[in-house]
């Protein structure tokens, strides 16, 4: 199996790992670079469980090819957290028990980090149009929704 | 045995390598990644082309021109693209859309290709390195495009304000996989239809065109009276496909259903 170099930043450190060809960023992330919060769910793009953050844009590491992601900025939510602090969409999602087997909520936090970084003050149809992708089975999608307007709020709390 | 990634600068480089019978062309990969994370045997080379000129967007006047490479999302966020946004917004999901090419979804097989259904409504022009094809005539023939030929662009005249429908027909919203898609250019003048193209997906396993429905639309008023015949007629040449979503029966009867409702809008 041919090996192809990938460099990439990942959560804000320059990493570079020889993976398989034709490998996804999904697999690259957890077999290669150590990352395993994105997770593996359906394989197909229609879970959201792999989104991940690569160049300030949110895409599902599942149908990537990591080698197409040479020189990129790669943000994943075991990035989030900064010297033991949590980010503010974790902290939420925590509070307001917005994640019970924890699977795809990896996949909402980027979606929902995607989503504050272009409107920072989103309505209750926002919040649901961009998790729209993401796929949660326990928690009826309502704590999630609250999570990431709360988040927003007290986003917009600091910066006051 | 794994896949292997060759990229080009141009598309004049990438169709030699896009002739072999095992290499399929990657756009976003919402399609093509997606058949070998399943297990598809038949590709083993995936060809990509980064030329930053197949991502542009341009309007002049009246006539948009997309490059293949632009994705839903640049569709749904571009000013100028207003009229015709709600059909790029239509595909997957924000990471789905963030993804997904001009290109590749003239090539989704139905369920799919709902954009593609909005290009085929709007009458659109495909580009090729060597020259261009009508988008009715190029999804008749898309699987036997000769090896090595490469969608460059899309290009056709923004529809005038007011005439463009469009209708996603899903279970689930806002993302859902399409039962029915709906796409609709109907002019009107002296109170009656002067022009109508109706581009449906999902009754075939491409989109195709409602001539029949269109032809019963011609100088009627638009009301439900008005519509009758055309309804009636909506389903001439269709062949809706049966998958996990709906049966090809129910797509039959819900299809008058919606185009009603999307018509009389």
């Amino acid at each position: 199996m041919a090996k192809v170099p990938v460099q990439l930043t990942l959560n804000g450190s320059e990493r570079a790992e020889f993976i398989d060809s034709g490998q996804t960023l999904l697999h690259s992330l957890r077999d290669r670079f150590g990352d395993t919060s994105p997770k593996g769910g359906c394989h197909q793009g229609t879970c959201g469980a792999c989104s991940v953050i690569v160049d300030g844009e949110l895409k599902l590491s599942c149908l990537t090819l990591a080698e197409t992601c040479n020189g990129s900025h790669v943000e994943t939510t075991a990035g989030l957290a900064s010297d033991g602090i949590l980010h503010p969409l974790q902290r939420a999602f925590l509070d307001g028990f917005a994640a019970q087997c924890g699977f795809c909520t990896p996949g909402m936090i980027m979606a929902a980090k995607a989503l504050l970084a272009r409107v920072p003050n989103p309505s209750r149809e926002e919040v649901i149009e961009a998790i729209s992708g993401n796929i949660c089975r326990c928690t009826g999608y309502e704590p999630i929704i609250q999570a990431v307007l709360s988040a927003a709020r007290s986003n917009s709390q600091n910066a006051a | 045995m794994g896949l292997t990634l060759q990229s080009f600068r141009s598309v004049g480089d990438a169709s030699g390598a896009l002739a072999a019978a095992d290499a399929r062309y990657l756009g976003g990969g919402t399609l093509v990644v997606r058949a070998a994370n399943e297990g598809d045997v038949s590709l083993s080379t995936l060809v990509r082309v980064t030329d930053p000129a197949l991502g542009k967007i341009t309007v002049n006047g009246r006539l948009a021109h997309l490059g293949a490479s632009v994705t839903m999302a640049a569709v749904s966020r571009h000013r100028e693209l207003d009229a015709i946004a709600a059909a790029a917004r239509a595909v997957g999901g924000p990471a789905v859309r963030n993804m997904a090419t001009v290109g590749g979804n003239l090539f989704a097989p139905a369920p799919y290709g709902d954009f593609a259904v909005a290009l085929l409504a709007l009458d659109a022009t495909v580009h090729f390195a060597d020259g261009t094809q009508p988008i009715e005539a190029f999804l008749a023939m898309r699987e036997t495009l000769s090896r090595g030929r490469i969608v460059t662009a899309v290009s056709f005249t923004l529809p005038a304000p007011g005439t463009f429908r469009f209708l996603k027909v899903s279970r689930v919203k806002p993302k859902g996989v399409s039962v029915l898609t709906i796409a609709a250019v109907i002019g009107q003048k002296d109170g009656a239809i002067s022009s109508a193209r109706i581009a449906l997906g999902c009754v075939a396993d491409r989109p195709i065109r409602a001539k029949a429905a269109e032809r019963a639309l011609a100088g009627r008023p638009r009301t439900a009276e008005g519509i009758a015949d055309a309804l009636a007629a909506a389903g001439d040449g269709t062949a809706p496909i049966t998958d996990a979503i709906a049966s090809g029966w129910y797509r039959a009867e819900v299809l008058p259903v919606h185009l009603r409702r999307l018509l009389l809008e």
